[in-house]
């Protein structure tokens, strides 16, 4: 018998818990994803020494001899210019935090498709719940998937060697940098539920993850500045949330002027968020049945 | 009479790609009633609970269940009515407690209701000992047993059973009807079930709807249902003459028809138990003793054949129904 009337938000705390139990249940999987972020900034971060080149000692030209000074004065500027700090590593090891927000994100829509397979949705939709909840359920635990994963990756950093150089007054950094990975996941969350939400084969929503993981972090600054990408790669750049994402952490946590303020950037995530969680909600209630 | 507590009127699902699944059926199931939906793999019975619980959207018709219509006050629906889908539904990775704690938040109900009705559930269905193991280590009897403990949580007004027995073995069979008996009597509650098993539907339902190919053909009771379409059979051996027996026999009212197979008289009679009395004393009446006598009641298939044609248990079932029935056999299995 239904008890009294009942809130728009019930058990949404309840479905929520339910997804971050199997997820700390398991701690080989939440290891596992966490093997190629590390790889990336354990091997690629520390061999892809741009600081090195001009590491060199004096420099030999005939007639003209170039001090070992002032080739690190140069290495220092042309690093500078190019990625707004002399230390790759750090630059790297913070667009990490991006990458594995986007990875944790998009495995969200893969848990509607096994609940759909495993007949556990078939239950849910049974029940009084509203529809919009266990969309936003899936969001919110793959939100705080997302963040404790990045977190790892941050620590993981620190220990080998990313030196932070605070744009602002630190604690606000972090506040900052949280705040754009937040957005970055709410809005990767609810766009990849929202493409799982009909979705009855996991291979396809694998599909779609392989097909738009490469192609999301290459056109980004998670590697490399925008500066330095090709022409037409750099509205790709633009349009791309990770890049705001990065841009704002790199910010905040080194120090790096950012290509577009701030405030704009902060604006594009919220945006983004916005927009797709909306579309999610919006197509669960048309969408989400047997 | 009461209102009926379910009340379908021209329900109708015609599936993308123009399946007509359900045809405009309507019938009306009323309060305490045990009411079987019986029909053929592929017959529209789980489009049909589908709809009534609203995880379907019906193409067109009505239904109101406990006051609530299913196509404008969907939530309300779901909020008095209990489900136990044909599929096992639980969460495989969280223990049998957790399961069912989940699902009473998910109707709204406080902490303290849920730990209460739950644990008190699980001690009927008796899983009270296990329920803090896995799912995924539970036998196909246990699932199915947490399924309609589940099911229950939210004191259900009206309790829908997907093929609560499928896959599962005899006894299993036997056991699980046995606690949906209690509960309902506990409860008491309106259960609506969908069934391929003519014995269930024979032994347990007031009323069963034959469902064909989309349609409802007939609803009654069992023992109507049989009446209408077919007679009991009374096997009778006698002391004496069979002549005289069968004389005095044919002008019973009761009696349709008398033969003589294999050296036993052969009536058919619209309601054998009541009629074995007047036979005994019509035979006696002729001076005769009555050796031996066996009736035999027709079963639902007959009924089924009656109506469609064929028999049900000789009915296939669609690719879909075979994948869903061997997953979930599978499962009950491991």
């Amino acid at each position: 018998m239904s008890e009294g009337r009942l809130s728009p938000f019930h058990g949404l705390w309840a479905l929520t818990n339910r997804e971050l139990k199997k997820w700390y249940k398991e701690p080989v999987i939440l290891l596992l994803s966490l093997v190629q972020p590390i790889l990336w900034i354990g091997i690629f971060g520390k061999a892809m020494n741009f600081a090195s080149m001009f590491k060199s000692a004096s420099i030999e030209i005939p007639g003209l001899t170039v001090p070992k000074q002032i080739i690190d004065e140069i290495g220092s500027l042309v690093l500078k210019q190019t990625f707004g700090t002399t230390d790759y590593f750090s630059f790297l090891a913070v667009g990490m935090l991006s990458f594995i927000v986007l990875f944790t994100s998009m495995s969200s829509g893969m848990t509607i498709v096994w609940d759909r397979r495993l007949g556990f949705l078939g239950k849910l939709l049974t029940t009084p719940v509203p529809r919009g909840s266990i969309i936003v359920s899936k969001v919110i635990a793959s939100i705080i998937k997302s963040l404790v994963q990045a977190t790892i990756i941050l620590l993981i950093g620190v220990l080998l060697g990313l030196r932070f150089s605070f744009g602002l007054f630190a604690p606000m950094a972090f506040v900052i940098t949280y705040l754009s990975l937040f957005l970055l996941s709410f809005g990767f969350s609810s766009l990849f539920l929202m493409l799982a939400l009909r979705s009855t084969r996991w291979e396809t929503q694998m599909a779609i993850m392989n097909l738009l993981n490469m192609p999301l972090l290459f056109s980004s600054n998670s590697f490399y500045p925008i500066s330095s990408m090709p022409w037409w790669l750099k509205p790709i750049a633009l349009a791309n949330p990770l890049t705001y994402a990065n841009a704002i952490s790199r910010w905040a946590l080194l120090g790096i002027t950012p290509q577009v303020s701030v405030i704009l950037s902060m604006l594009y995530l919220v945006a983004f968020a916005a927009i797709f969680t909306t579309l999610g909600i919006t197509l669960s209630w048309r969408y989400l049945s047997l | 009479m009461n209102e009926p507590v379910i009340k379908v009127s021209g329900l109708t699902k015609i599936y993308p790609g123009g399946v007509l699944a359900v045809d405009h059926i309507s019938f009306e199931v009323h309060e305490g009633e045990i009411f079987a939906l019986l029909g053929p793999n592929g017959a529209g019975k789980s489009t049909t609970i589908g709809m009534l619980t609203t995880s379907l959207r019906p193409t067109e018709g009505e239904a109101i269940i406990a006051g609530y219509s299913i196509n404008r006050e969907p939530s309300k629906v779901r909020s008095v009515i209990g489900v136990v889908p044909q599929e096992f539904s639980a969460d495989e990775d969280l223990t049998g407690w957790e399961n069912i704690m989940l699902i009473g938040y998910l109707y709204g109900l406080p902490k303290d209701t849920v730990k209460k009705r739950a644990a008190e559930l699980l001690q009927t269905v008796g899983l009270y000992n296990v329920k803090d193991k896995k799912v995924e280590t539970y036998s196909g009897g246990m699932r199915r047993r947490l399924e309609i403990a589940m099911g229950l949580i939210n004191r259900p007004r009206v309790l829908f059973l997907d093929e609560p027995t499928l896959g599962l073995d005899v006894q299993t069979r036997a056991a699980i009807w046995e606690y949906i008996l209690k509960l309902k009597k506990d409860y008491n509650m309106t259960i609506f079930l969908t069934t391929h098993y003519l014995e269930e539907a024979d032994a347990y339902g007031d009323r069963v709807a034959i469902i064909d190919r989309g349609k409802i053909l007939v609803i009654g009771k069992p023992d109507e249902l049989k009446r209408n379409v077919t007679w009991d059979t009374l096997f009778i051996e006698v002391s004496g003459s069979y002549d005289s027996a069968k004389q005095a026999l044919s002008i019973l009212p009761q009696v349709k028809e008398v033969s003589f197979v294999n050296g036993q008289i052969v009536i058919k009679v619209a309601d054998g138990p009541s009629a074995i009395p007047l036979v005994v004393s019509a035979i006696n009446s002729t001076g005769q003793e009555v050796k031996r006598l066996s009736l035999n009641r027709p079963s639902l298939d007959e009924v089924y054949m009656y109506y469609t044609g064929k028999s049900l248990r000789e009915e296939s079932m669609s690719k879909e129904e075979a994948f869903a029935l061997r997953r979930t056999l599978r499962r009950a299995r491991s």
